[in-house]
């Protein structure tokens, strides 16, 4: 195959990369409006869990469970007296995730560290290895299993009335507050699975998160908040975007272009690719 | 009248005569980077604590600032062409940089500039109603494409190193104590005359619409006003702020580089106005002074534990004092009057 | 709005907390203070926090065997914090607040050019213990790493004896890499070899699915990599899932060394060949106790460096110089320390009193499956330091000249 044809399936592989890292996001900035600065710290969570583990599939639900319950905790005794404050969220999270990196640096030492990447990984159909394929399977999965919970599932539907309209969700006898807690627990959990997912690519060290938490907002915001198809679209537009920018010029302008282009983007639909309706005034 | 001015004349007094009597020329000059930080402080808080923009991309007006100054040092300096052309295998200068041999334009440019680029974008985003977390997140996204264009035009700004090496800054030797004296008390006369200026401002008709954007935008578009208009001209003030402070810090500081100006340090000063105080003024000027000294002397004392000092501090502030520290002394006063 | 006088207590107490913090006890008069100014936090502590380490390991040493003039050395050590200007600050306050006698510091290119002025300024000291791009000569800095001709320079020599005369470039976005690109490409064209391509990812990129297609469809017969810090472990992440070894696509690394290894992973390195002056596997006496004493003092599981050895010898070279002028004033021990030549773990170092750099064997090394490197090339005899390579005829007309 040709270098220019490979792009493609190179740029769904990214797409699906950033699709993983920012389903978590598309939960708890999306759902709840919770600017979570943290989640890049969760992530490497998840990847430092592989790391003590040892093995990659093992990995996926316990880091799922670690980084879900950093998330609840976060959610419990702090963030939860934020709501109606996004912004404020932003400062507070940036600070836990300071911290958190700080941790890190403190319990596994400053380098980085190594997660074996499983025998069964090595090789590749074509252009695309393994572990790509993996991490695409992965993401696939992972929004499949968000969509399920979410429109079959009692809490799931709970989840979305509570977006929709707090208030009257609340009159309704939901507990909002129950479904805050899950629905930060589900998304911080997501971040730690995509942490898993990225000791196959890239490095895993305290700085893990800050390489990825402004890629993963720029998803959720191109997409729309809240909305999973917007992620998914956004995902795979940035990927292919960002790969044949890179194949054109180099890694750096390609970053540039992509930054322009979401910020163009914005301009034309202010709230990204698909909107959640709502007369609610600001 | 009198009695209004009475604290801020006090602190006028401290700042312009007694602080470079008693404090020795290394720490007046660190005194003067805090300033320069607590300008763009100052323009964060009018257009994040008054008028509700959170700007997460302030770095690149200081960016802006910064480099026109630091190019106009270079070139002023002598010697052909600057250092890091040189290395970078730059022959002639680049046409972009010609303008900025004249002290004037260069001054111009490290203002205006950053007032026109964020009248553009205000102008783009804020038809379009783009604000919140959305605008949050698009200035840092600005903040971040711009630190990747600085580094990876190593010819034309640097590249990661920055511009350094400075001699002179019209034509008074940078390495003369009498020299970073007149520089800070510069920086400080600057702060105060904005200062001045901004409260001005915001006491006015304009300064109650801000706050009326703040907290209802749509029912102040309904009364007939343009929030558009009065977003974008308060975001270009608080550019151009940001913008003069980088051009005052190349001179004090001596080094502008893009990691001064990225993702990071600009929300590094964001967090600075929280603690200080985002809704007074004063508050954003006292958060970067209190954020940039307490820096300084942590990582002199204990260089591990700053990021934990630094996460802690932003946490406690924003559970527990969301006005800051001017919210927590007002309340204090507040108890003892009463 | 008025600003409530709580405010301006606090800036009161402010300003004189700020002069009383340059308080500190006087050093006795029988000390000498030298500053160590490395980042402890943010994204270059990985590399430098080791450097530390092994420049207080040289002062106790030091100051065990009766320090310098009859004087103990006492460090004070400052965090540059990953941040050139915090490394020009630092550097100021360690000459005129601490009045040290020199200081050892530096990692990155950027935090030396940030420091430069300074030490010109206040005619102080620098020992800069890192491999760089050349192109410099400060009368106030020493360098104990490579320059180009000793590092990079014998990397092409290895490549070529090799046969590998097809070159892809993949280098992280900063001066070093794009120098030391410059003068591959003029070594290039003038011993007939060829580039096949040129590319630069930002400082911490992780993304190299892209860039690795464009290296595997240039097929070329080596990769000269000149990546830093974490963007190694994505690249050769990246490459080795392609199915690349070592056999089939060699990789050159100049910014590798024994630290790194652990975190990219073994099995993504091993056979890569690497460029530097020293190996923890360096076959000297004075290495075997280097390594021994480091261990000891900092943990049997760690592993020591090339940047690790040139701030351990800056600390021994300072003191030699010192010894040898009888003062810690920076004029005299300037001027003593060009020629003298002491045998460090790398063997035989000498100053080059003209250029202020280190004489340095270049080394080619191979990475093995227990991580550590292993020498199969070297230069012989220690290289003449030429920053501005003006020994080279090919290198005319390269920059800086």
């Amino acid at each position: 195959m040709s270098a220019f044809a490979n792009q493609l399936p190179i740029g769904l592989s990214i797409g699906a990369v950033l699709l993983l890292i920012a389903l978590g996001l598309t939960f708890t900035f999306g759902q709840m409006g919770v600017i979570n600065m943290a989640h890049g710290e969760f992530i490497m969570a998840g990847a430092y869990t592989a790391f003590l583990l040892g093995d990659l599939v093992p990995a996926l639900p316990a880091a799922f469970l670690v980084a879900g319950t950093m998330g609840l905790i976060l959610e419990r005794a702090a963030i939860r007296h934020f709501y109606g404050r996004p912004l404020d969220t932003l400062l507070l999270t940036w600070g836990v995730s300071l911290v958190l990196q700080q941790l890190a640096r403190d319990l596994f030492g400053a380098p980085n560290v190594q997660v074996p990447a499983p025998a069964w990984l090595s090789g590749g159909v074509g252009i695309l290895p393994y572990n790509r394929l993996f991490i695409m399977g992965l993401a696939v999965a992972g929004v499949v299993a968000v969509w399920a919970y979410l429109t079959r599932t009692r809490l799931g539907r709970r989840t979305q009335a509570v977006v929709q309209n707090r208030r009257l969700a609340a009159t309704s006898g939901i507990d909002t507050g129950r479904v805050d807690m899950l629905t930060f627990f589900v998304g911080s959990g997501l971040a730690g699975v995509a942490g898993v997912a990225l000791t196959l690519i890239g490095p895993v060290g305290p700085a893990l998160g800050t390489y990825y938490i402004v890629d993963a907002f720029l998803v959720v915001v191109a997409g729309g908040l809240g909305q999973l198809r917007g992620a998914v679209l956004a995902a795979a537009g940035l990927g292919l975007l960002n790969s044949y920018a890179e194949f054109w010029s180099d890694a750096s302008l390609a970053k540039v272009i992509v930054l322009a282009a979401v910020i163009a983007f914005l301009q034309v639909r202010p709230q990204g690719m698909f909107v959640l309706r709502s007369r609610a005034l600001t | 009248m009198i009695r209004r001015n009475l604290p801020f004349a006090a602190v006028a007094v401290i700042v312009l005569v007694v602080a470079p009597l008693l404090l020795e020329p290394f720490r007046l000059s660190l005194l003067a980077k805090y300033l320069c930080y607590a300008i763009v402080a100052l323009g964060i808080g009018l257009a994040w604590g008054q008028a509700g923009m959170l700007t997460l991309g302030q770095g690149v007006f200081f960016g802006l600032g910064g480099y026109s100054m630091a190019m106009h040092l270079k070139l002023t300096e002598g010697g052909g062409l600057p250092d890091f052309m040189v290395w970078s295998g730059v022959e002639e200068l680049p046409a972009l940089w010609v303008p900025f041999g004249d002290p004037v334009l260069a001054l111009a440019t490290a203002v205006l500039g950053p007032m026109l680029i964020a009248a553009v974008l205000g102008t783009l985003v804020f038809r379009q109603r783009v604000r919140g977390a959305y605008f949050a997140i698009l200035t840092q996204a600005l903040a971040a494409a711009m630190v990747i264009l600085l580094v990876g035009q190593q010819g034309l700004t640097g590249g990661t190193n920055g511009m350094t090496n400075f001699f002179d800054v019209f034509g008074q030797d940078l390495a003369d104590d009498s020299t970073q004296r007149g520089l800070y008390l510069v920086v400080a006369s600057v702060l105060g005359v904005l200062y001045l200026a901004t409260r001005q401002l915001v006491n006015s008709r304009y300064g109650r619409l801000l706050v009326a954007i703040r907290d209802g935008e749509d029912r102040v578009r309904f009364l007939g006003y343009d929030p558009a208009l009065v977003k974008t001209v308060t975001f270009a003030l608080s550019a151009g702020m940001a913008g003069l402070a980088g051009a005052l810090f190349v001179p004090v500081v001596g080094i502008i580089s893009p990691a001064l100006l990225g993702v990071v340090p600009s929300l590094e000063l964001v967090v600075a106005v929280a603690v200080g105080g985002r809704h007074a003024l004063a508050g954003a000027v006292l958060g970067a002074v209190v954020m940039g000294y307490a820096q300084t002397a942590f990582s002199e004392q204990f260089a591990d534990g700053w990021l934990y000092l630094q996460g802690a501090l932003f946490i406690l502030v924003m559970t527990l004092a969301p006005k800051g520290i001017i919210g927590v002394a007002e309340r204090w006063r507040r108890a003892r009057t009463t | 709005m008025r600003i409530p006088r709580p405010i301006v207590s606090a800036i009161l107490v402010l300003s004189l907390a700020a002069c009383g913090s340059d308080a500190r006890p006087a050093g006795d008069s029988g000390d000498i203070k030298v500053g160590i100014l490395h980042s402890l936090s943010g994204t270059m502590a990985i590399s430098e926090v080791t450097v530390r380490d092994a420049e207080l390991l040289a002062i106790e040493e030091i100051n065990k065997a009766g320090g310098v003039l009859g004087k103990q050395l006492v460090p004070v050590v400052e965090d540059g914090a990953s941040d050139w200007p915090t490394f020009a600050e630092k550097a100021t306050k360690l000459i005129r607040q601490d009045k040290v006698a020199t200081v050892f510091g530096g990692w990155t290119s950027a935090s030396r050019k940030a420091m430069l002025p300074v030490f010109e300024r206040y005619k102080a000291l620098l020992w800069y213990p890192v491999q760089y791009e050349g192109l410099e000569s400060s009368p106030y800095i020493f360098y104990t790493g490579a320059t180009t001709n000793q590092q990079i320079i014998p990397g092409l020599d290895y490549l070529k004896e090799q046969g590998k005369k097809r070159l892809f470039l993949v280098g992280s976005d900063y001066v070093f890499p794009r120098t030391a690109n410059k003068i591959i490409k003029a070594y290039a064209a003038a011993n007939g070899m060829e580039i096949l391509g040129e590319e630069y990812t930002p400082l911490g990129h992780t993304e190299y699915s892209t860039l690795v297609n464009k290296v595997t469809q240039a097929r070329p017969d080596a990769v000269f990599n000149t990546l830093n810090g974490d963007s190694n472990v994505a690249f050769f992440k990246a490459l080795k899932s392609t199915g690349a070894t070592a056999e089939s696509m060699p990789v050159l690394s100049v910014s590798i060394a024994e630290e790194e290894v652990t975190g990219i992973g073994v099995d993504n390195v091993v056979g890569q060949p690497v460029a530097w002056n020293y190996y923890q596997t360096t076959d000297t006496s004075a290495n075997k106790a280097f390594v021994k004493a480091y261990k000891a003092r900092y943990g049997q599981d760690k592993v020591t460096s090339d940047p690790m050895e040139a701030g351990y010898n800056a600390v021994y070279l300072w003191a030699e110089a010192v010894k040898k002028a009888g003062t810690t004033e920076v004029e005299a021990v300037r001027k003593a320390a060009g020629g003298i030549a002491l045998e460090r773990p790398e063997g035989l170092v000498t100053i080059d009193g003209e250029s202020q750099h280190l004489y340095k064997t270049a080394r080619i090394g191979i990475v093995q499956p227990d991580g550590l490197i292993k020498q199969v090339w070297d230069s012989g005899e220690p290289i003449k330091p030429d920053p501005y390579l003006k020994g080279y005829p090919w290198a005319a007309g390269l920059a800086g000249q």
